[in-house]
């Protein structure tokens, strides 16, 4: 079998993966995808060690996250809908009007 | 100190004005618009205004009767009303104490003072403030009746700064007028460093008594507080600053010129026959503790003395008609004090109730002769009012005379009772005598001079003004006639037994006097013979200067005139009140308001205000930095969120 740190180091690779998109780039439904790649590593992680650990609680956080992550994500595309109904736009850079 | 079962009532005497006030004010604070001649409410106002002041006084005579009914020795009834103050052992009652100083007070305040009313409802009539003007008059009945009435220290303080309240809105009545509302804050002002002196004075009885009832003070007196001793001379040295600031003596009388800005009956009521006494009456009632203090004594006389004096050779050259009588009431409270000075409070008390009589009667006749004139009150414009004024004139008359001294008018009684005991009483002294009788002399002179000019003589006045003189209306004319009866009859009540008489006023304050009679010794018994010299003396100085006064003002203007351009500088020394108005300000006034100035302009501003100002400005300092970490760039937010989430793994890790 494949050892479960083989699974964690991939876990962590998505992760960061993932935080670098949010960081990097200017696209966000890029930055969304990349959020979904985040809660989706943590997800691969919590699945792993519920099995290395013989507990099922791990596999019922990934039923909770799942879901979070879902109605996030419906959420948080129906603001980017709203956003780009003013701005025209989809670059990130471009809504900074809550500044000094 | 029995709780008899008649005299229930006595808490009516000052609930009646106030509930008066109380109407009348929001009587007052409802009208926006001015009354109308003689609308309802107008009339309301008056009748109430009077009516409780009336009803005051009618209470005031069944309690003087009831007090009567009582054998001479107990006439002493304390009421208390309900607990006030209740502090562990420090208790203050509304409680009154009635007794034959208490009751001539109140017959005094509430009989002139609803004369004094019915007055003022012809006087001030078209005035846009009638309604205020009867709510601050009642108000401070109310307040005068608590003063003397209360059993206490601490009411009669309340009843003390209160009349010194209403004399400050009642003399700035007109407000909008600067003279009068400046004279309204002198007023109380300069009544405010008396009452300073007042309040350590009581504080000082409470330290030392443990109470300020009176009872229990003036019965443990000589127990507590050695004859003569520096607690006692103290003491009673603060109270009668007191005194001097609510009686216009001197150094503290400059208010009382000033305050002639109120209306006339304002002037007639408060600042000559009831406030004004306020301080008489407080050393009568404190007379045990100024008996054990010889040294106040000396002072009280000294200051009456040199106060009646100079006030008069004020009022010889002023030209103003309520200035004259002004400096006369000073004049005649300075006798006041000087009888109490020299123990003889009942001739003290006895002068304040013919004052009362008389002086209302002058102010009341000159509020008529300006109501006459237009407003004139200047009596270089006045003359041969006679034939236009006759009630007036002969009320006037009745006034002059009895202020004057002549005899058989109420004022020669009282007066001549007050020299008699400035020169035989143990405290007096033949100095003092001299000092009154000149005083005496002086305030006949002035008191003619007034009396000639205004209604003798050619007329000097304007022939417009004297087109339109009239008589006063009934209800300014009766409380005159009615003030003239009593100023001619009310010195009946104390003809003194080398005359004849029985002195009935002496008996009837011989019990709260009594003690009077023996801490300060007997009187030295002089032959009844000196005590008429005095007399024909006194009379004599008094009708020489009438007649020098008839001289002067009626025959022949000319020679006061020459007299004046002869000796200029004292005539303008005495027409300028000494220049102690500009002293004050020079040395004490000015002073202040630039302290006051440079405290507003350079502590309050740069000092105060820099600091809260101060303040503010590191707190925008430091905002103006920090802001600048809110780029509204979403992705500085997300790396600072990243950051924030590796410090605290590392936290965790590391640990």
């Amino acid at each position: 079998m494949v050892s479960s740190s083989a699974y964690m180091i991939l876990s962590a690779t998505i992760f960061a993966i993932g935080v670098l998109g949010v960081l990097v780039r200017r696209n966000v439904l890029v930055m969304f995808m990349s959020i979904e790649l985040m809660l989706n590593g943590v997800n691969l992680a919590l699945v792993a060690l519920s099995r290395q650990l013989g507990s099922l609680d791990g596999q019922v956080l990934v039923f909770l996250v799942m879901t979070v992550a879902a109605a996030e994500a419906a959420v948080g595309l129906a603001i980017i809908i709203c956003l780009f109904r003013n701005k025209k736009s989809v670059n990130v850079d471009d809504f900074n009007l809550m500044k000094w | 100190m029995d709780n008899e079962e008649n005299m229930n009532y006595v808490y009516l005497v000052p609930l009646f004005p106030l509930i008066g006030f109380l109407i009348n004010g929001l009587l007052a604070l409802r009208q926006k618009t001015s009354f109308d001649q003689k609308g309802p409410a107008r009339s309301l106002v008056s009748w109430i205004g009077c009516a409780s002041v009336g009803l005051s006084f009618l209470t005031s005579i069944a309690i003087f009767f009831e007090l009567l009914a009582l054998p001479a020795g107990e006439r002493v009834v304390q009421k208390i009303v309900f607990p006030w103050i209740l502090s562990g052992e420090f208790q203050i009652d509304i409680g009154f104490l009635l007794d034959p100083l208490s009751s001539i007070m109140i017959l005094v305040v509430t009989g002139v003072g609803f004369f004094i009313h019915v007055y003022s409802t012809g006087y001030m009539a078209g005035d846009k403030g009638y309604a205020r003007y009867f709510s601050y008059m009642n108000l401070f009945t109310f307040f005068m009746l608590m003063l003397v009435l209360s059993n206490n220290f601490l009411l009669l303080y309340l009843g003390w700064e209160g009349v010194g309240l209403c004399s400050y809105l009642l003399i700035g009545f007109w407000y909008e007028k600067k003279s009068a509302s400046d004279a309204g804050k002198k007023a109380f002002i300069v009544n405010r460093v008396g009452d300073f002196g007042f309040a350590l004075g009581v504080m000082l009885i409470f330290w030392s008594f443990g109470s300020l009832n009176f009872s229990q003070v003036f019965e443990n007196a000589p127990h507590v507080l050695a004859l003569g001793g520096g607690l006692v001379t103290v003491m009673t040295l603060l109270l009668f600053m007191g005194a001097i600031g609510k009686s216009a003596q001197i150094p503290l009388y400059v208010w009382l010129p000033d305050a002639m800005e109120g209306p006339t009956p304002v002037s007639a009521l408060i600042h000559a026959a009831t406030m004004v006494t306020a301080g008489v009456y407080m050393v009568a009632r404190c007379h045990t503790l100024f008996l054990l203090a010889p040294v106040t004594m000396g002072v009280v006389a000294v200051i009456g003395a040199a106060t009646a004096i100079y006030a008069a050779s004020i009022g010889l050259v002023q030209n103003d008609i309520k200035r004259v009588l002004a400096y006369s009431t000073i004049s005649q409270l300075g006798y006041m004090f000087l009888a109490c000075g020299v123990g003889a409070f009942t001739a003290g008390i006895f002068h304040l109730m013919t004052h009362a009589f008389f002086k209302a009667l002058l102010f009341l006749s000159a509020g008529s002769v300006m109501h006459a004139l237009a407003g004139e009150l200047n009596m270089q414009k006045m003359g041969g009012l006679k034939k236009y004024v006759p009630i007036t004139f002969w009320c006037f008359l009745a006034g002059t005379l009895a202020i004057s001294g002549i005899p058989l008018f109420s004022g020669f009684f009282s007066k001549d009772e007050i020299l008699w005991k400035a020169f035989s009483s143990p405290h007096g002294h033949l100095l003092l005598w001299v000092v009154g009788a000149i005083t005496a002399g002086l305030t006949a002179f002035y008191m003619f001079r007034l009396f000639f000019m205004i209604f003798l003589g050619k007329s000097r006045m304007d022939p417009k003004v004297e087109a339109r003189v009239h008589e006063s209306p009934k209800p300014m004319t009766i409380p005159l006639m009615v003030l003239a009866v009593l100023a001619v009859i009310g010195g009946y009540v104390g003809i003194p037994h080398s005359l004849g008489g029985s002195n009935r006023i002496e008996g009837f304050l011989s019990s709260v006097f009594e003690q009077g009679h023996s801490a300060g010794g007997e009187a030295v018994h002089h032959a009844p013979s000196v005590e008429y010299l005095l007399m024909i003396i006194s009379i004599g100085v008094v009708l020489v200067a009438i007649f020098i006064a008839y001289r002067f003002y009626v025959k022949n203007l000319k020679i006061p005139r020459m007299l004046a351009e002869k000796y200029k500088f004292p005539y303008r020394v005495l027409f300028n009140k000494y220049y102690v108005d500009e002293l004050y300000a020079k040395v004490l006034v000015n002073p202040l308001l630039n302290l006051a100035l440079f405290l507003w302009k350079q502590f309050d501003v740069l000092v105060i205000d820099g600091a809260a100002n101060g303040i503010a400005s590191i707190v925008k300092g430091f905002g103006l930095v920090i802001r600048r970490t809110q780029t509204g760039y979403l992705r500085n937010y997300a790396l600072s969120l990243v950051f924030g989430a590796m410090l605290i793994l590392t936290y965790y890790i590391l640990r």
